[in-house]
């Protein structure tokens, strides 16, 4: 499976963010997103998402399991804002987006468990920290397959423990013929090619 | 589908949900209305069937404009976006569980504020029939508004603009046809009827408008 990217432009509000912009990314590879705060990381990621319409350009996913799906079909996104309801518990958050995105099945309580809050299961997603939160997000990518994975600064709020996890799945999942982009700051944990936008700070 | 209305029916009924928030101002707007127009038992009876629809109108109205902005605001309306049902079925779904968790409530408190009003059983029962059916009108264009207001900050004073136009005809028809019952004479069955087109034409127009609106307004 191959995601590529040609000729991306993006604007917001009327001024250009970034233009020209190209990558090419391959199954079992991650590619890190660097540039400074409104480079356009986060709008290159929902452009991907199919939640922004680019001005320009064009993604092309060949080689797709599941021909019939579209690239967002096909992709998870883990933004800033996590989508949790802080009214259902941990583990009613997990089954609906679970079942609404296509997930099949797999004992939730085992995944709670792997991304380190199975102790918090049966507490509404309210009372959870962010870095919590964070970890609840990323069980999100475990219970429905989908072979992109878009993680925005997927380490932010975390503890060590929790980059190391984070770290882990995303290697497991590469592992497993995925394709990460994650915009970040810091370092990923895993072997990652660079696409900086914009100018350096 | 069936994931989103369970969702949103247990966000709904949950503390701080806001299905009771319609039926509250319903009752408000209800009980308030015999003190204000005066303990004439002849006029009371004749506005009721007005008072009733007036208040379940402006309460759906109320709580229409959560609809889509509170999954804006946490991020989940992106996900909905990008999960493999189409974008339309969300919205139908959400519309669902939208009026079985606030329209419903309105419909069943109905006949028990009709006695302030001092409807008799027939009325009361005729604007029950009529809530039943013409409230999915008001929450499906209620939808489109929604939809459309959801990006834009302190949407909902737009969404009672946009939405007050499309609601009008569905006002005009419900109370026609509970005042069939109270006056003699006058025929039942066709604002009955076209009431019931209304709602019918809301569920084919508003779930494809209101996808269209939100693809819009992605940002």
């Amino acid at each position: 499976m191959r995601l590529s990217g040609i000729g991306l432009a993006c604007v917001r509000g009327g001024r250009e963010v970034f233009s020209g912009l190209g990558f090419e990314l391959a199954s079992g590879e991650a590619l890190a997103i660097t540039g400074r705060n409104g480079a356009g990381k986060s709008s290159l990621l929902r452009i991907i998402a199919g939640l922004l319409h680019p001005a320009a350009g064009q993604l092309r996913l060949d080689g797709a399991a599941e021909t019939e799906r579209t690239l967002p079909e096909q992709a998870h996104y883990l933004g800033h804002r996590d989508a949790l309801k802080p009214a259902l518990t941990v583990t009613e958050n997990l089954a609906f987006w679970r079942d609404m995105l296509g997930g099949t099945g797999g004992d939730l309580a085992d995944t709670l468990a792997a991304c380190g809050i199975g102790h918090a299961a049966l507490l509404p997603a309210g009372f959870l920290s962010a870095g919590q939160r964070r970890r609840l997000s990323m069980a999100r990518l475990l219970v429905a397959k989908r072979p992109v994975w878009l993680l925005d600064e997927p380490t932010s709020a975390l503890d060590a423990d929790g980059q190391l996890l984070v770290a882990r799945l995303m290697g497991e999942h590469l592992a497993a013929g995925g394709l990460i982009l994650a915009a970040t700051h810091g370092p990923l944990g895993i072997p990652a090619r660079r696409l900086a936008i914009g100018a350096e700070p | 589908m069936r994931a989103l209305i369970r969702r949103d029916l247990s966000l709904a009924w949950r503390a701080g949900g806001g299905a009771l928030i319609g039926v509250l101002f319903f009752l408000t707007v209800v009980v308030l209305m015999p003190f204000a127009v005066g303990p004439d038992l002849a006029l009371l009876k004749r506005l009721g069937p007005a008072i009733l629809w007036l208040g379940a109108l402006l309460s759906s109205l109320l709580t229409l404009d959560r609809l889509f902005t509170a999954d804006h605001d946490d991020g989940s309306l992106d996900l909905i976006v990008m999960s493999r049902q189409s974008l339309e079925l969300s919205c139908l779904a959400k519309a669902l569980a939208h009026w079985l968790a606030s329209g419903l409530p309105l419909i069943v408190a109905a006949p028990v504020l009709g006695l302030l009003l001092n409807l008799d059983l027939d009325a009361t029962a005729a604007v029950a029939l009529t809530l039943l059916i013409g409230t999915p009108a008001l929450t499906l264009t209620g939808m489109i508004g929604a939809a459309l207001a959801v990006t834009l900050r302190r949407g909902g004073l737009l969404l009672a603009v946009l939405v007050l136009p499309l609601s009008i005809p569905v006002l005009i028809f419900g109370v026609a046809a509970c005042n069939a019952v109270v006056t003699e004479g006058v025929a039942f069955g066709a604002p009955l009827s076209i009431l019931a087109a209304l709602s019918l034409a809301g569920v084919v127009v508003g779930p494809v408008a209101a996808a269209a609106a939100l693809r819009q307004g992605l940002d």
